[in-house]
């Protein structure tokens, strides 16, 4: 990593310098410790290196030099916030979920310590100022998902910038109209805030370039269904966390690249794994950059993940927005009923993510299935009853790890996945 | 010609070579700061073609130089394997040891079928119960027989062993007999376990294993609470600590009968 020519930057959006350095030495360590030592990675994985050694490098003078343009930059938790608003209005958004346990004493002062970590991540990152991405947004947006997140920005909203859009909690017709009224509240706050409008020719520009990255990500989850699969689970964990913060067609264009290189590989008959490697799906809440800890600990067990059931996964990837609208009413209705096929745990009834569970279970040949939940989230344990049941009565094997950021349950965890290996060999 | 079974515990080691079938030797000592050393110490003199090692520390077994292949499995498949080698009829397996506890269901077989850990901290774990015997400042083997002495125990609500220690204290200072407090500190735990054992699904016949199954007050406790009777539905071998060092030696022996 080249600091020092970035030391300057950092200043100026008022990090904590010497913070900031611990966390850079610890992500730097944890990569080459989870990434590096990987074997058989491919020539397009240093694409991923490289936008990862520059993630608070090249990226953010990539934005600032965006700001300076007069560009905005839009900072969201949550994949309910619609990107195509932004990209319509010429905005960046990067995703803000975090997944280190730095500022978690600091963010204790501002939430209940019984909060989920990526919650208390995110808080304790504003307040120890270790994230030059919220220090670069002109506008955070928040929604009301689950009660955590809904009261941590109340709090977060004194600190920064914040604008909370209001996601339903079911799926009925009125939740439907609720939900498209909220988004064109969103996208009045961004051409007000913007100065710019919303046309039929800039949205559908935009609905192209979102779709373009989805559709690169679930040509990416084809790849893997191949036995032996093609790619690390790790690698594609953080292929989907890049595709949070990099430019999209940048991303997608890099991806598009690496597929290629994994078709070359298939048809070849080589895998990154030998061909009888257990094959696992992980399920449930989102793993934020760099959390790591649990593929890392799966994949030097023996196993191999192949597929990711969570918003930094499929839920945010599965779903394209219908292309077919001419007009811009026809776009916003495409819009607002993409994001409402959302299968997030804060929905109630939220029958169709067994459904996408299973359905994945089987597209992927998976011998099990480890549903990962953090700690304190209510709405992810709770159903993880219900996916067990659906998993057990589909065949597939299944179990539930809890567990936060924090590297001391590490032995713990590996007992449990190597007794869970065991079962399924 | 010999394998071994060695599991590494967060409390101590044990060790069972088995020959032709047969167990021919067994070992066991404290864990101690220096595993590695007390794991070559119960080692000396056995001659194996093959070990495996489970338990919490068993990946130590990469730092010792053995001149005999080493392979680990996890202590939920060793103690599947050991109590269904000592019991065939059981059907689910609890083991409670020093820092784990553990309750797995059991597959024609012995293999396992779905099993539960506690989380990370020692609640209702042999710890919890050497943390107890210290308040009452008895040796803990004799805590068990203690505890029995009681009758009337009063509910303990803490789980975790330093607020278990606060309630103990308050019922002491409210002058509860002490025996009544440790018998509900027994109970506790008791009550604990059948929680984890119902939700892998409890099927009897069930075996306890682990260093906790010998103490007396906790095999009752346990019959009373899962409504089984000792020796028909509920087994306790009679060294239940080797059950996990016996399930290694069995991996052990299994895998050189596919080898040759
Ligand atoms: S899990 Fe739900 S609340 Fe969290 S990012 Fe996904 S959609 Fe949003
Ligand atoms: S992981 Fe669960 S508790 Fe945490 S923010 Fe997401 S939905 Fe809320």
């Amino acid at each position: 990593m080249t600091q020092e020519s970035y030391e300057a930057m950092w200043e100026s959006l008022n990090l904590d310098l010497s913070a900031h350095d611990g966390l850079l030495g610890v992500l730097g360590k944890f990569y080459g410790d989870i990434y590096m030592s990987q074997q058989g990675r491919l020539k397009g994985m240093e694409y991923l290196d490289f936008v990862l050694s520059e993630v608070h490098g090249l990226r953010i003078k990539e934005l600032l030099e965006a700001k300076a343009q007069g560009r905005k930059i839009i900072g969201t938790f949550c994949v309910f916030v619609p990107e195509e608003l932004a990209l319509a209005l010429d905005c960046v958004q990067v995703g803000l979920c975090a997944g280190a346990d730095a500022g978690k004493e600091a963010a204790e002062t501002l939430v209940p310590r019984n909060t989920c970590a990526l919650i208390k991540s995110f808080v304790g990152f504003k307040l120890a100022r270790l994230c030059p991405y919220t220090e670069s947004c002109d506008l955070i947006v928040g929604e009301t998902t689950c009660d955590g997140k809904k009261k941590a920005y109340e709090a977060f909203g004194e600190l920064a910038p914040m604008y909370i859009m209001e996601v339903p909690q079911t799926k009925t017709p009125a939740a439907r109209k609720l939900w498209k009224e909220e988004v064109l509240r969103y996208m009045a706050t961004l051409e007000s805030m913007t100065g710019k409008k919303v046309t039929a020719e800039k949205l559908a520009k935009a609905i192209k370039i979102v779709n373009d990255r989805r559709r690169v990500l679930q040509r990416l989850n084809k790849l893997r269904a191949t036995v032996p699969t093609p790619i690390s689970g790790r690698d594609v964990l953080l292929i989907n966390q890049i595709s949070f913060y990099d430019d999209p067609l940048r991303f997608t264009g890099a991806i598009n690249a690496l597929c290629d290189q994994l078709e070359e590989r298939i048809k070849k008959g080589e895998g990154v794994v030998p061909q009888d490697t257990p094959r696992l799906m992980l399920s449930g809440c989102p793993m934020a950059v760099p959390n790591w800890k649990l593929p890392f600990i799966i994949e030097s067990s023996g196993a191999v993940i192949v597929g990711e059931e969570s918003c930094i996964g499929t839920r945010n990837t599965r779903d394209l927005v219908d292309e077919s609208g001419q007009t811009l009413d026809e776009m916003l209705d495409a819009l607002a009923d993409r994001y409402m096929h959302i299968d997030c745990a804060c929905f109630t009834p939220n029958d169709e993510r067994l459904e996408n569970i299973e359905s994945m279970a089987s597209e992927l040949k998976v011998d099990g299935v480890v549903q990962y939940t953090l700690m304190f989230c209510q709405p992810y344990a709770h159903e993880g009853f219900k996916v067990e049941k659906r998993l057990t009565d589909h065949g597939t094997p299944s179990m539930i790890l809890e567990t936060d950021y924090s590297m001391e349950d590490v032995e713990q965890l590996k007992t449990r996945v190597e007794a869970f290996l065991e079962t399924i060999k | 010609m010999m394998v071994l079974g060695i599991d590494i515990g967060s409390r101590s080691i044990e060790v069972v070579a088995m020959r032709q079938g047969e167990v021919v030797e067994k070992r066991h000592g404290p864990t101690t700061f220096n595993p590695v050393q007390q794991i070559n110490h119960l080692l000396e003199g056995l001659e194996a073609q093959m070990a495996v090692a489970t338990g919490y520390g068993r990946n130590l077994v990469q730092e010792l130089s053995l001149g005999f292949p080493v392979q680990t499995i996890t202590e939920i498949k060793a103690h599947g394997l050991g109590a269904h080698h000592l019991f065939p009829k059981g059907r689910t397996v609890l083991d409670i040891g020093g820092q784990d506890t553990k309750a797995l269901s059991l597959l024609p077989g012995g293999r396992v079928g779905k099993f539960e850990m506690n989380d990370r901290c020692a609640a209702g774990t042999g710890k919890f119960l050497e943390y107890s015997a210290q308040i009452f400042q008895i040796p803990i083997q004799d805590f068990g027989a203690y505890a029995l002495g009681g009758d009337n125990p009063p509910i303990i609500n803490s789980m975790c062993t330093v607020f278990a220690e606060t309630e103990a204290t308050s019922l002491m200072a409210q002058g509860v007999k002490p025996e009544n407090i440790a018998l509900g500190l027994h109970l506790a735990i008791a009550r604990r376990t059948v929680n984890m054992l119902n939700r892998v699904g409890l099927v009897l016949p069930l075996i306890f294993v682990g260093g906790v199954a010998h103490n007396p007050c906790m095999c009752n406790l346990l019959a009373e609470q899962t409504k089984t009777k000792i020796d028909e539905t509920l087994f306790v071998p009679k060294e239940p600590d080797m059950s996990g060092a016996l399930g290694a030696a069995l991996w052990a022996q299994e895998i050189v009968a596919e080898t040759t």
